[in-house]
């Protein structure tokens, strides 16, 4: 098990500054926003279960820069239909990760089914081209290694502990500021 | 109105980015979108990953569409209201009005949704067109207009009959 934001704060230290990063609503944007505040981030900061599916059509618009989409096991079970989509699409360029801590941790920790689907084998029978199942720091950086030079789809489950921390603020910045910045950071423009 | 027809009309405006479900009031419009190499397609399981899909062509630049069956409304209440409106996304819906008129008009399944299309459009306050065949174009610029001075998702409701 990982802390989710110890898992966070690894995976951002290898985004890359033309890199996109997309976050799911509740605890994760919060501890993204809090962690590494940038520009070509995007905090989707409700529409639980929609940020897969923004992240493929950003990655088949934006096919040069790399789409990192992070999310938790409840948002990605809630669009489960989203993950053969991606892999029937191919975006080389997409980096998914699911940190999975079994629960709704953002809602009070009410949980989830993932304690009995692995979602990374559900990954794998959908057709990512790379899939990878971590629960440990170190097996989360060698993940992100091998994300170099491969081609994607990318799958990267981490198993995440429940570790609430307290008093991490919510995203502050106004969404049409989010979109405003984030569009800018989009490349490839017709 | 023939399809291809209905795509000049919609390509001539740079619509070319389009995600959705298909609907059998516009049966060879879909065979044709997935055949014109012109028109990058994507098969979305659902209604609401179409939207997903289709709204990240403005951060690209463009506008994308979404094409569905009324029936689906419902399934993109959540993200028209928590993401396009909140973060103010522009995106064309285009869609195929089923249990347009109400019973006896279709089948069960659509009289209500049949009826109660357009009222949930107005009270999310997203602006629509209902075109007339011969009247496409205009009712698809007034639209765009609308769609793009609000930056907000705009629908076009498709009758049965309208386009082939």
């Amino acid at each position: 098990m990982i802390d989710r934001y110890k898992a966070i704060e690894k995976i951002l230290a290898h985004v890359q500054p033309a890199d996109l990063v997309l976050s799911t609503t509740g605890m994760i944007s919060r501890e993204v926003f809090s962690t590494s505040d940038r520009p070509g981030n995007f905090y989707m900061i409700g529409s639980m279960g929609l940020l897969s599916s923004f992240g493929l059509g950003l990655a088949l618009m934006s096919p040069e820069q790399r789409v990192f989409v992070v999310e938790g096991d409840g948002s990605a079970l809630m669009s489960l239909g989203t993950l053969p989509l991606i892999a029937s699409e191919e975006p080389t360029n997409l980096v998914h990760f699911i940190l999975d801590n079994e629960s709704y941790e953002s809602t009070g920790g009410q949980p989830t089914i993932s304690s009995k689907v692995d979602l990374a084998e559900v990954a794998k029978s959908c057709g990512y081209r790379q899939v990878a199942r971590v629960d440990d720091i170190e097996g989360l950086e060698g993940a992100l290694v091998a994300i170099d030079g491969k081609a994607g789809p990318h799958l990267i489950l981490v198993k995440a502990g429940i570790a609430p921390v307290e008093g991490i603020p919510r995203v502050t910045i106004p969404p049409t500021e989010i979109r405003d910045r984030f569009r800018s950071s989009v490349q490839q423009r017709d | 109105m023939d399809a291809k027809t209905f795509w000049d009309v919609l390509k001539s405006r740079d619509l070319t980015f389009f995600a959705g479900v298909p609907d059998s009031t516009f049966q060879q419009a879909y065979r044709y979108m997935v055949e014109d190499p012109e028109i990058r397609y994507v098969p979305a399981v659902r209604e609401d990953v179409a939207l997903g899909l289709a709204s990240a062509a403005y951060f690209a630049g463009k506008l994308g569409g979404v094409m569905m069956q009324n029936s689906g409304i419902g399934n993109i209440v959540n993200p028209l209201t928590s993401f396009s409106l909140m973060y103010k996304v522009p995106v064309l819906l285009v869609i195929g009005w089923r249990g347009y008129g109400g019973p006896p008009n279709d089948a069960p399944e659509h009289w209500i949704m049949g009826v109660k299309s357009p009222e949930i459009f107005d009270l999310l306050d997203i602006p629509y067109e209902v075109p007339e065949a011969d009247q496409l174009a205009d009712a698809l610029d007034r639209l765009l207009a609308e769609i793009h001075k609000r930056s907000v998702p705009g629908a076009l409701l498709i009758r049965p009959g309208v386009v082939d």
